[in-house]
């Protein structure tokens, strides 16, 4: 490690490269606090160029390393390696580009994504992928986690509007993977790769056009079934809103107890249904909607942006305002088809009692997200563990049901030890193929998304017999 | 095993199972993901070169494989798997035609948003093999945006899925995209799964005729409409001749949307039809497809020497010609505007179809570690992969 610290010394400027332990520490998690681990050392680099080298200088000295944008990760994705580097982008935060004519931007990878949408609000643009947490996450780590928002159910995902990104592949040749290139659809491959392939290092995004009109509504629900219900019809009607989110009973509690919402009292779940797009057909949407949501108590409709910011208030601050009511918890991230969630919500409900664990939901229901909040109480002996068990569990259930176990956080380091109960070896297998096209020496985030890396060299042997997922039933049940 | 033993339909080949001229030994026509495998198994213990063919109308497209002995023909894995309307999801085999399917999902009420025209045998394999881009990509993006899901078969008979049945999901690297456009050097796409969208409410098209010179502006202007149309295009048959626009509004209160995008055209028609020529390939005996940021729309018109027809506000237009198309002048004219120029179908052999590619070396390492005998369609791609 020494030597390779004086080669980064040579490379970089003197306040690129950390190693006083107290900084370091700074950058052993990210917001998955419980899998920690003291980074080898810490570079800030400036440019492309300046990552190449550092990851060249890796690959000289046989050393992992790991990208780390700003630590918002859910899934201990950008969690450090001892014997590696970490690799910061926090330095590299310029827009480019601002291209209006052809709707797009270019921005270094440590541009945090609404810093992207407020740079062209003015013109009347905005960048669709919304994470919650928008104002912090850089572009390069959604980049690599895929990452959604709340109004992915209409405009898709970071897949969706990236139209290229320059990259430093694992052996550190600078690489643009454009979607304009013919050829195999390596942009595809890369989004969502959650840093194993390389490291984003110039990331050209799609602008949209602000819609005309957004109408923003809550509707609350005696029970959590009603408010299902409602959202089914939705989709049933033809209708795509922008978003569709859910919070039972026990978030809206502790969203009360954080933000003091104000949202309508006694309510079993509320709904926030979002519609955009030209005025006129937000306006028929709405009447629709208003049909639909028969069943609710009471229907409050955003009258402009303050209204709308204070129906969003509590929903987004969610996460955050379990804490209020429990001293620990987990944030769970798992999809089920929309059509399961009534039955997945009742199941999740028998795991809670059975454990004696509280388990407050919040989710996209319009895709069948859910970000199941397990609670617990980290000074009783026993309680951690019995949350584990549930929130586990509730990774099986999304499994059984045909859903993943993550929609937007990404595997990491958390789940890849579920990844073999959601996908055959096979599977696995052929996933790594790609892995060891872009990194035979397995040196970019290793250990993380894949259970046990595959050894590059080994040529794979035909397996034979049946699929693992025909053989436990599951392909036969879509 | 080989070939004849593994219990799998095959039958000689003839001429016309030829693959962009190269005529294959036999055609082999399994009826299941496992019978797939077991033919690529038995290719791979004899070493034989497989080509995978859907509905068999691109077979002639991109490069003539290297070899090819065995055709695997995917027409009777032709089920539509499952329709999981209320989740806005199908799951279907490879062979499925892609009428067969809109027929099946516009019964409910719903369609996979991707314009393959009715009519010519697309199958759903062969759909996403080619991976072409519909006038509706500018709303729905192309078909690697609505696959969620796929199964498929590698060389070495080795089937694996990824994605799944739902469309958020992060899971893993993602298969379907790698496979989309890959036109069969991967390996073999046995099942797909889409997301779908509601039919929606109403539909209007905006036809018109505007002055060849103010197509850009208007264009760009469309673009950038908050009646928000699902798509723009543009057709000109003849290099000097006029050129006719449409753009497609699509959902609720579409009629008076569509009025909204006439006056920014400044005049034409809202009709309840496309005109015929939407979403269809242009004809003739060379066809070229340029990518380009929409701005450089201008320079495209001005640069191709031949019909065209595609979308300005999307950037893709396709170039059709029965003259020999001069590939080198014209992809230096749309590379100088960020653009890129493939040649899709030529009967031209020395033509550079591709152009340059910047990451040429990662995508050769890819073919290698996925078909390591080069067996699957070997040369029909970029840069002979
Ligand atoms: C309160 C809160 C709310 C959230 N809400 C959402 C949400 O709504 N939707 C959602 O999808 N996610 C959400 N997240 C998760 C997280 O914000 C996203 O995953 C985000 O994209 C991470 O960005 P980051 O810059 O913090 O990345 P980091 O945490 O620094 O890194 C994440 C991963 O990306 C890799 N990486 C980082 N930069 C690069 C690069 N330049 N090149 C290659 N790999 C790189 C890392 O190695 C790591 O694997 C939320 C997180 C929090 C804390
Ligand atoms: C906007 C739009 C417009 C269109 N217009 C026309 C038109 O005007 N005329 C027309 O004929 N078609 C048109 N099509 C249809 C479409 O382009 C093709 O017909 C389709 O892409 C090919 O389908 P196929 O089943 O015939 O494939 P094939 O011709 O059988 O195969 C095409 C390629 O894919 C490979 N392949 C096929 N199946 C598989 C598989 N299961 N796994 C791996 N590789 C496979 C083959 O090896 C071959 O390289 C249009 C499509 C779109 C999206």
């Amino acid at each position: 490690m020494d030597e390779l610290i004086a080669a980064l010394h040579s490379l970089l400027p003197a306040d690129s490269v950390i190693t006083d332990p107290v900084r370091l520490r700074t950058y052993e998690c990210d917001g998955l606090t419980y899998h920690r681990a003291t980074p080898g050392v810490v570079v800030l680099p400036e440019t492309a160029e300046q990552i190449a080298r550092v990851v060249r200088l890796c690959n000289d000295f046989g050393v992992p390393f790991v990208a780390r944008g700003s630590g918002t990760g859910l899934s201990g994705g950008a969690l450090p390696r001892e014997d590696g580097v970490l690799v910061v982008t926090a330095k590299m935060r310029r827009i480019l580009e601002i291209d209006l004519p052809n709707r797009r931007a270019v921005v270094e990878p440590g541009v945090t994504n609404l810093a992207i949408t407020e740079a062209v609000r003015d013109q009347g643009y905005y960048y669709a992928p919304d994470p919650s947490s928008q104002q912090v996450c850089s572009i390069g780590g959604n980049v690599a986690e895929n990452s959604g928002g709340a109004h992915c159910l209409k405009y898709g995902f970071t897949v969706n509007h990236v139209e290229a990104c320059e990259i430093v592949t694992p052996e550190g040749d600078l690489v643009t993977l454009d979607r304009m290139d013919p050829g195999y659809d390596l942009l595809g491959a890369f989004i969502g790769s959650e840093g194993t392939l390389g490291i984003a290092t110039k990331i050209t995004v799609r602008l949209s056009r602000t819609p005309e009109a957004v109408t923003t509504v809550l509707a609350a629900f005696e029970s959590i079934e009603q408010g299902g219900q409602a959202v089914s019809a939705i989709i049933g009607a033809g209708i795509v809103p922008a978003a569709i989110e859910m919070m039972d009973a026990l978030s809206i509690e502790a969203a009360e107890a954080a933000v003091a919402c104000a949202y309508p009292a006694g309510a079993g779940a509320v709904l926030i249904v979002e519609l955009d797009g030209p005025a006129a057909e937000v306006e028929q949407q709405f009447a629709r909607l208003r049909e639909i949501c028969s069943a609710a108590f009471e229907l409050r409709v955003a009258a402009g942006p303050a209204e709308r910011a204070a129906i969003w208030k509590g929903r987004k601050s969610a996460f955050a305002a379990v804490g209020r009511i429990s001293p620990a918890y987990i944030v769970q991230d798992g999809v089920v088809p929309r059509t399961s969630l009534p039955a997945v919500l009742a199941a999740i409900d028998r795991l809670s009692r059975e454990h004696r664990i509280r388990v407050a939901n919040v989710f996209h229901a319009g895709d069948g997200n859910l970000h199941p909040l397990v609670l617990f109480d980290d000074g009783t002996p026993g309680e951690g563990e019995r949350a584990e068990v549930v929130s586990g569990a509730i990774l099986d259930l999304c499994i059984e049901h045909g859903g993943s176990i993550t929609g937007e956080h990404g595997v990491g380091v958390d789940k890849s030890r579920y990844m073999p109960r959601m996908f055959g070896a096979d599977d696995l297998d052929t996933m790594q193929l790609v892995r060891c096209a872009f990194d035979p020496r397995g040196l970019s985030n290793p250990g993380k998304v894949f259970p046990t890396p595959r050894l590059c060299g080994e040529v794979p042997g035909v397996r034979k017999g049946v699929h693992p997922l025909v053989e436990s039933g599951k392909a036969e049940q879509f | 095993m080989t070939l004849a033993q593994i219990g799998v339909d095959v039958r000689q080949a003839g001429q016309g199972d030829a693959v962009r001229g190269v005529v294959p030994r036999w055609v082999a026509l399994p009826t299941s993901v496992e019978e797939i495998a077991a033919v690529l198994r038995a290719c791979a213990e004899q070493d034989l070169a497989v080509t995978p063919a859907g509905g068999r109308t691109k077979l002639g497209w991109a490069a003539s494989p290297e070899r090819c002995d065995v055709l695997l023909d995917l027409s009777r894995m032709d089920a539509l798997l499952e329709h999981a309307a209320g989740d806005l999801v199908v799951r279907a085999q490879a062979g499925l035609p892609m009428d067969a399917l809109a027929a099946a999902l516009a019964d409910k009420g719903q369609e996979l948003a991707l314009d393959v025209p009715p009519g010519w045998g697309a199958t759903v394999g062969g759909t996403l093999a080619a991976g072409l881009a519909g006038p509706r990509a500018f709303r729905y993006g192309t078909a690697r945006d609505l696959l969620i899901g796929v199964t498929v078969v590698l060389a070495d008979g080795t089937i694996a899925r990824s994605g799944g049945k739902v469309v958020k999901n992060v899971a893993g690297y993602d298969l379907g995209k790698l496979f989309t456009g890959s036109y069969g050097t991967l390996g073999v796409i046995a099942e797909a799964t889409f997301r779908l969208h509601p039919l929606p409410a109403g539909r209007r098209w905006v036809v018109a005729e505007p002055d060849a010179a103010e197509v850009p502006a208007v264009a760009a202007a469309l673009a950038t409409a908050q009646a928000e149309p699902s798509a723009v295009e543009v057709d000109r048959p003849r290099q000097d001749g006029p050129v006719a626009l449409a753009a497609l509004v699509e959902g609720t209160a579409a009629e008076a949307r569509a009025e909204a995008l006439r006056e920014i055209v400044g005049s034409g028609t809202v009709t309840a039809e496309p005109p015929a020529w939407w979403g269809r390939i242009p004809p003739g005996e060379t066809l070229a497809e340029a990518r380009f940021p929409p701005a450089a729309t201008g320079a495209v018109l001005e640069a191709a020497g031949t019909a065209l027809r595609g979308s300005p506000v999307s950037g893709r237009m396709l170039l059709a010609t029965d003259e020999r198309l001069g590939v080198s002048t014209l992809r230096k004219a749309v590379e100088e505007h960020g653009g890129r120029v493939v040649v899709l179908r030529t009967p031209d052999d020395d033509v550079d179809r591709w152009g340059q590619v910047s990451a040429l070396g990662l995508m050769r390492r890819v073919k290698e570690r996925f078909d390591p005998g080069r067996r699957m369609s070997p040369g029909r791609f970029v840069g002979g992969l």
